[in-house]
């Protein structure tokens, strides 16, 4: 649910990483934050366990630049992928305006991607949004990895209606930015059609 | 149907930060922030200038968040008030029309007594004016923003440099 502020002309996105665990949400968020602008971001808050594993969410508050005097912000938050945590995902898509679903290529890890991706579709929808209809890109992470899947057959799983897709390995930064500027330009859009 | 946009005008704006900047005095509070359930800053007063708004917001609906979700497990619709006691400062927490939270930030110069006197009070101004914004979002006001006008080149041109 975008935020509009006509008194300070601002808007407010909400971009949610969703995907299973140790896929890279936080990982790409980190590289979000390391190679922005301090002019243009936040404070990164993550809460975490002493492992560095996701116990509640990341937060990065992200300045875009201006649209028609307006300020355009996205706030990207990322879920904890680790099953148990499911309550915690659920809280976290409240309010959500777009979606990157981040998979893990290891071929090992394919049965966690489509179980997560269930998850996504069932936790959006108890939150009263379709998964078919909210701007969402697909990232498929780790592509530098030996063991990486065949591409198409991830896409076949993961991505049967084609939406807009990537290839990134976010340790290195690959795909990072061009995924959140596709589902940035997606809420964008969205909010086009919905504000006419 | 999910959450509908939250639209806010300057005179919408104005009548949150009176209510913000005089609960600031009544309750002798160090700061006042309003923030919308879903992690936005709406509104703040009060001498903490400076301070990391943007993370404060998140947080505050993240702990709302989280222990709404509590509620609900032990049978509870929510736990509208929350109260953190500090060493020198306390947090106080209240969710208002199951959309707003109101935070108040407080030392020793106030109770917390006060404090939830005052945020009573506060509280149902502040949800009779969220009541109003919703009402001009329902009849359709946010129709025709400046959104409606925004083409793909506007927002490819966000991403050009």
């Amino acid at each position: 649910m975008s935020f509009i502020n006509y008194s300070s002309r601002e808007i407010n996105c909400k971009i949610v990483y969703y995907g299973p665990g140790l896929c890279g949400k936080t990982t790409n968020l980190q590289y979000i934050y390391n190679k922005t602008n301090p002019d243009l971001k936040g404070k990164m808050i993550s809460l975490a366990t002493e492992t560095e594993r996701t116990l509640f969410f990341d937060f990065l508050p992200l300045a875009l630049g201006q649209i028609r005097g307006f300020k355009t912000r996205f706030h990207l938050y990322t879920v904890p992928g680790q099953v148990f945590y499911d309550a915690s995902r659920k809280l976290i898509l409240k309010g959500v305006d777009g979606v990157v679903f981040v998979a893990d290529s290891q071929v090992e890890r394919m049965e966690a991607n489509i179980e997560s991706l269930d998850n996504l579709r069932q936790n959006l929808g108890e939150q009263g949004y379709d998964l078919d209809k909210i701007s969402c890109v697909v990232q498929y992470n780790k592509r530098d990895l030996p063991n990486a899947a065949d591409l198409d057959e991830m896409k076949r799983l993961l991505n049967p209606k084609a939406i807009p897709d990537f290839e990134a390995c976010a340790t290195l930064g690959k795909g990072v930015f061009e995924t959140l500027k596709a589902v940035a330009r997606g809420v964008l859009r969205d909010l086009k059609q919905m504000s006419r | 149907m999910h959450d509908t946009q939250l639209v806010m005008y300057d005179e919408d704006f104005r009548k949150i930060l009176a209510v913000t900047q005089r609960l600031v005095k009544d309750a002798n509070a160090k700061g006042v922030f309003v923030v919308d359930r879903n992690g936005q800053l709406i509104s703040e007063a009060g001498e903490m200038r400076g301070i990391d708004t943007t993370s404060l917001a998140s947080l505050t609906a993240g702990c709302i968040a989280a222990t709404g979700g509590l509620a609900k497990i032990v049978g509870e619709e929510e736990f509208p008030v929350h109260f953190h006691q500090g060493q020198r400062d306390n947090l106080h927490i209240t969710l208002i029309a199951g959309r707003i939270i109101l935070v108040v930030v407080f030392d020793e110069r106030s109770s917390l007594g006060l404090v939830r006197l005052r945020v009573k009070k506060a509280g149902s101004q502040l949800a009779r004016v969220f009541e109003e914004i919703q009402k001009k979002s329902d009849q359709g006001r946010g129709a025709g923003t400046p959104f409606a006008e925004i083409t793909d080149e506007d927002i490819d041109n966000l991403f050009s440099v």
